[in-house]
């Protein structure tokens, strides 16, 4: 079995450290599995959350030798034998302990979108909506609040302006509100005033730390901007409403 | 103690668990117009209704019109093999699709059928297709839009708050005493009214697809409330799971693949579910490959493929496989949908499944068969409620979703949880809101218990070179695994209890090092006494029931005795903590429903 050295951040909001415990991994084990090996042998207070071990609750978010990513769908044979790994928790967020951050800001963001607004169902009572329709705003919802897009986020990260910015995990949430067939609600002021969308300068970090391969940028921001951009121009506005939403490429 | 020891809160109503069934509770209390409160392990949106993949078993009757809420309700019963509350069955099967509906109207985009309305797959046991589905994540988009809904409720949400112990004023739960996992301080909520949510027990075991939540809480709290627990000995060991490599071993793999169209091969090629058409479903399945081919199209003059048995026939079958030396290469079987639908369709149906074999597996399903085998996935018991208000046999206390038992019988159909707990967790969340609106008076706790509950937890601390919790935790897990699992017998499950025993007695000398804040040794030292509670229940139920069915098979007594199948076993906390086990006969069905069950073998 090949050993590791893990070089994990141990600490609190008082401080703290990396530390370096010696690992053995088996074949297929994650990072996720060898913290959990850390835990049951060495380490059995070192905190981490986690959930599902699938890739599918968004729980484990840690920055492996500095890269954002889910400890659960990071394989250990992407390292080489004998590397050290270090495992950190993701910065942009206050730590609470060891890989354990506050992510409450999230919460707060999520709290402040404004709900679907539905309109009135077809006679029969029905809602129809086609599955063309319904394909854009469902990339949207495979998120799994992992908050890596927000971790890496220049706004967030860099320029800690989280009172005036929702970030990328909003934005796609107000880009699936929007693109719902069945919304009447009018976005553009929230998207613009209160989820800060003019901020986001289109970096793209967000879009490549996305496990779920959301086309964050190319189909939610920049859509989004150049909605809002459109509302200035009333002709613009009009033909795109005759011709419907463009669709960018991905 | 001193007051300032611990933060109060007071609700109306208190949910624990916010998984489906949770939050379902949840936001129809606070529609009632009660104060409630909502406790969830994890953070909000990350409980294990997440990890649902197939879909919401509901007769919408948008693909088959011939569907509706009596078949669905046969299907339920037969699937559980005549042991499923029948009043619950009924009302799960009438309510679904108008809950699948306010999910729709909460903003859930389901995928959809041609006319625009919400397509409906495939399950096994299920004799039309009938999930609701998003791809191969439904639970996420259910639990999404439950979250999304929720927060804009008056609900307060406690987060990564474990909740220790019940409460009670005499006969009656008072609320329920915690800690906050990210300070170890400790919380008491006052409650009017309890709904327990809190998921299942399948940590109990090794190989599971269930995460490191699911250690039984709820069914111990109303255990040791002094609440009757029923069927406990009927876990459901999900025929799919992933075997290779070892690190993923008992992740799901969806029953969609073969709702979709995969079939389970051996290593000879051969498409072996057809040699496991039990007596019981002669009726309802191919017997050959050209039926059963035909049967995805035509379903009126075709019967069902045996790969969309009932989890539990499926499961022994590939057991049986494995065992007589035709398995795969990892101890699994074969799961076949690349040589059966095209690339495209396979990753647009199962995206999930596709990333999951890719990222972790390194195999492409979309090239390659997968490798599986039965994974602890479900359990079909827990807190005995009463079918319309979900009440649990303590005053005050209530419960859905897999938390609660009855609903299922002996065994659940796929999809059925799904609709369980959106059905059962309106309807605890209304009935714990009218309970609490007519409750007056003051809310007492006994500080004597309270006390008590604090020294318990607080315990570990002061061994720091006790019992390793994760040593207790793996070896329980190793027992329940080797002992009392898919297939049971009477000799091995009397040496399980004997290691029940022990760990009992092990964990009482459990020690944690470090402080109080956000330590997970100390959290698995806590939830041990929950998760050899629930597995001792389960063994015990599983020792008395002598015979098989459903998710309880026997060695030693391999066939279903028609005068168990009247009975539930009910276990009940005795005054010394013991488990005191007895029997009830099952609700009769009143003849109108009977009747369905004649018209057609």
């Amino acid at each position: 079995m090949p050993t590791y050295t893990m070089r994990v951040f141990r600490g609190d909001p008082s401080g703290g450290a990396f530390k370096d415990y010696r690992v053995e991994s088996e074949e297929g084990m994650v990072v996720l599995d060898v913290i959990h090996r850390l835990q049951a042998t060495q380490a059995p207070d070192l905190a981490c959350r986690w959930n599902c071990k699938a890739g599918k609750c968004g729980s484990c978010s840690a920055e492996v030798n500095g890269k954002p990513r889910l400890m659960c769908m990071t394989r250990m044979n992407l390292f080489a034998e004998g590397e050290t790994i270090s495992v950190a928790p993701i910065r942009t967020f206050p730590i609470i302990r060891d890989l354990v951050t506050d992510v409450s800001y999230n919460y707060e963001k999520a709290k402040q979108i404004p709900p679907l607004r539905l309109k009135p169902p077809d006679p029969d009572g029905k809602y129809r909506m086609m599955q063309e329709d319904v394909d854009r705003p469902q990339e949207f919802h495979k998120c799994i609040e992992c908050f890596l897009c927000q971790d890496v986020c220049h706004v967030i990260r860099d320029h800690d302006l989280k009172k005036s910015f929702a970030g990328p995990r909003f934005f796609i949430k107000v880009a699936g509100l929007a693109m719902h067939p069945l919304d009447t609600r009018e976005r553009t002021e929230f998207v613009e005033k209160t989820a800060g969308i003019g901020l986001c300068n289109i970096t793209k970090c967000c879009t490549e730390v996305c496990p779920e391969h959301i086309h964050i940028t190319d189909n939610a921001i920049i859509p989004m901007k150049e909605r809002m951009a459109d509302n200035y121009d009333p002709v613009v506005w009009l033909l795109r409403k005759f011709r419907g939403q463009k669709k960018s490429s991905a | 103690m001193a007051t300032s020891e611990y933060e109060t809160h007071e609700h109306d109503v208190l949910v624990i668990g916010a998984g489906g069934a949770g939050l379902c509770a949840a936001i129809e209390a606070a529609a009632s117009g009660v104060s409630v409160g909502l406790v969830c392990k994890s953070l909000l949106g990350k409980a294990h209704t997440v990890m649902a993949e197939g879909g919401i078993a509901a007769a919408m009757g948008n693909v088959w019109p011939e569907d509706n809420w009596q078949v669905h309700f046969r299907d339920t019963m037969r699937g559980g093999k005549m042991l499923n509350n029948w009043r619950m069955a009924q009302l799960h099967a009438q309510e679904a699709p108008e809950r699948v509906l306010d999910l729709e109207r909460w903003g859930a985009l389901f995928d959809r059928t041609k006319d625009g309305l919400i397509s409906q797959r495939d399950f096994g046991g299920h004799r039309y297709a009938r999930l609701a589905h998003v791809g191969d994540r439904t639970g996420l988009e259910m639990i999404r839009t439950l979250q999304y809904h929720a927060i804009h409720q008056p609900i307060d949400v406690y987060m990564e708050c474990k909740i220790e112990r019940l409460m009670k004023d005499g006969e009656r739960v008072s609320g329920a005493f915690g800690y906050w996992r990210n300070t170890g301080k400790f919380v008491l909520f006052k409650a009017k009214a309890v709904v327990i949510a809190t998921g299942g027990v399948g940590k109990a075991w090794k190989v599971t697809s269930n995460s490191w939540e699911y250690t039984g809480d709820g069914q111990s709290l109303a255990f040791w409330a002094g609440a009757d627990l029923i069927d406990m000995e009927f876990v459901q060991f999900h025929p799919t799971g992933m075997v290779w490599p070892p690190s993923v071993r008992g992740i799901l793999v969806t029953e969609s693949v073969r709702g979709d169209g995969g079939t389970l091969k051996n290593n000879t090629g051969e498409q072996f579910m057809f040699n496991y058409i039990t007596e019981y479903f002669k009726g309802e399945t191919a017997d050959n490959i050209e039926e059963a081919e035909r049967w995805y199209e035509d379903k009126k003059n075709n019967r069902r493929t045996p790969n969309l048995l009932p989890r539990d026939e499926v499961a022994r079958a590939i057991n049986t496989e494995i065992k007589a030396g035709r398995g795969s290469p990892h101890g699994g079987v074969f799961l076949d949908i690349a040589s059966r639908r095209p690339a495209d369709y396979i990753k647009k149906r199962l995206p999930s499944m596709y990333h999951q074999f890719k990222e972790l597996a390194d195999v492409d399903i979309t090239r390659d068969p997968m490798e599986v085998g039965p994974t602890c996935h479900y359990i079909m018991g827990g807190v005995r409620v009463d079918a319309d208000s979900t009440a649990a046999t303590v005053p005050g206390l209530f419960a859905a979703g897999e938390a609660a038992g009855g609903m299922h019988g002996s065994n659940r159909l796929g999809g059925n949880s799904l609709s369980d707990l959106l059905v059962f967790g309106k309807r605890a969340g209304l009935h714990a809101a009218l309970y609490a609106k007519n409750l007056g008076g003051q809310l007492r706790v006994d500080a004597g218990e309270l006390e008590a509950v604090v020294r318990e937890t607080l315990e570990p601390f002061s061994r720091p070179a006790g019992e390793n919790p994760y040593a207790i935790q793996a070896e329980l897990q190793d027992t329940m695994q080797e002992l009392v699992c898919l297939i049971r017998t009477e000799s091995e499950m009397i040496e399980a209890l004997k290691r029940i025993e022990a760990f009992k007695a092990r964990a009482k000398k459990v020690g944690v090092g470090g402080g109080r804040a956000y330590n997970p040794g100390w959290h698995t030292a806590l939830d041990l006494k929950s998760l050899l509670t629930v597995a001792e229940c389960c063994t015990k139920a599983a020792l008395d029931r002598k015979e098989s069915r459903g998710g309880h098979t026997r060695d030693d007594h391999p066939y279903t005795d028609d005068t168990w199948g009247t009975i539930n076993v009910v276990l009940k906390q005795a005054g010394d903590g013991n488990v005191a086990l007895r029997h009830e006969p099952l609700p009769q069905m009143p003849a109108d429903l009977k009747a369905l069950f004649q018209e057609r073998k």
